[in-house]
């Protein structure tokens, strides 16, 4: 005999994402998912941001990493609550686990929660984990092609930031050739070309942030 | 997405199912899967049979209903197949899209008989 059973596999995720989603907005905090290769630049473009807002918003991160705790050890010199996360070879996040490290925050006193997903650009945009946007990082040294193979990602995400923007001169990063692409996925799609390390083009994405910020 | 992830997921549903059912040997195991997920089926088919192995659905028939990415258009409301990872409207050109299909991952049906 058939059973018709009709049920999403990722719905039990999503119910839980929903929840967080709540719980964040009674609370008034802003959450902000982290996306990116391995070596793009998540952990730099997470100091910069931290240095840039901290004075006027109360922040946490949740460190998801599979394993290690180096990139937590490099936000603690921001003195600000952190909460790590091995995922002990699984390679994303899902709603339980940032649930679990919700509960280990002072929800009373936050405005922002920035999530640094594990290193990977497939599986982390597939899993809601209740925040209100999700951020895609890449690095031109990792080439221009890398939006068509990742379209969910490039879908689902709010904005991109590619990093080493000073290295294109080094590669052959086509830069018009990654815009039209990733256009191609997401017409509407804000585009930050920046540098961590020489702290170029960061000026219009903590503004792009801010007003993000305000609007909720 | 990755394959084994989804068949550990369909898996708890599957065996939620049988049991409900009394179903002691289940035959078929149905999937819906839009093609935005890009999943290989051979991969799901080797995450199948390992995870399969040793329980009631341990050489069951996977069939997968691979589902097209449609979109439609919020700016004139045509709604489009998804080609070339092309995301713009075909009529007006508009990229402001509602997802129609292409994102499920669903365990349409389990058969099966009590044995």
């Amino acid at each position: 005999m058939e059973i018709k059973v009709m049920k999403s596999v990722l719905e039990a995720n999503e119910d839980r994402a929903q929840q967080i989603r709540e719980l964040l907005k009674s609370k008034n905090i802003y959450m902000l998912n982290f996306i990116g290769s391995p070596g793009a630049g998540k952990t730099s473009l997470l100091e910069k941001t931290i240095e840039s807002l901290k004075e006027r918003f109360r922040i946490a991160v949740i460190e998801g990493d599979v394993a290690t705790d180096k990139d937590a050890k490099r936000l603690q010199k921001y003195d600000l609550p952190i909460i790590m996360v091995n995922t002990d070879g699984g390679c994303h996040l899902d709603s339980m686990t940032i649930e679990k490290a919700l509960e280990q925050l002072d929800l009373d006193n936050l405005d922002l929660i920035f999530i640094e997903n594990v290193g990977n650009l497939v599986c982390p945009a597939e899993f809601d984990l209740g925040e209100n946007a999700k951020i895609a990082i890449l690095s031109t040294t990792e080439g221009d092609d890398k939006p068509a193979k990742y379209p969910f990602l490039f879908r689902e995400a709010s904005s991109v930031v590619l990093n080493k923007a000073d290295l294109i001169e080094y590669t052959n990063f086509d830069r018009k050739l990654f815009i039209e692409n990733v256009l191609t996925l997401n017409g509407q799609m804000p585009i930050f070309e920046v540098s961590c390390t020489k702290r170029n083009g960061l000026d219009d994405w903590y503004q792009w942030l801010e007003k993000e910020l305000l609007k909720n | 997405m990755h394959e084994f992830g989804i068949i550990e997921g369909i898996f708890k549903i599957i065996e939620k199912t049988a049991d409900e059912n009394k179903i002691t040997k289940i035959s078929k195991v149905k999937l819906k899967i839009g093609q935005m997920r890009q999943v290989i089926p051979e991969m799901l088919q080797s995450a199948f049979e390992a995870v399969s192995k040793n329980t009631k659905a341990m050489g069951a028939a996977l069939e997968i209903e691979h589902v097209p990415i449609i979109m439609k258009c919020k700016e004139c409301g045509r709604e489009f197949v998804v080609k070339n990872d092309t995301y713009t409207c075909p009529d007006c050109g508009g990229f402001k899209l509602e997802v129609i299909s292409g994102q499920e991952v669903v365990l349409e049906s389990v058969e099966g008989e009590r044995v």
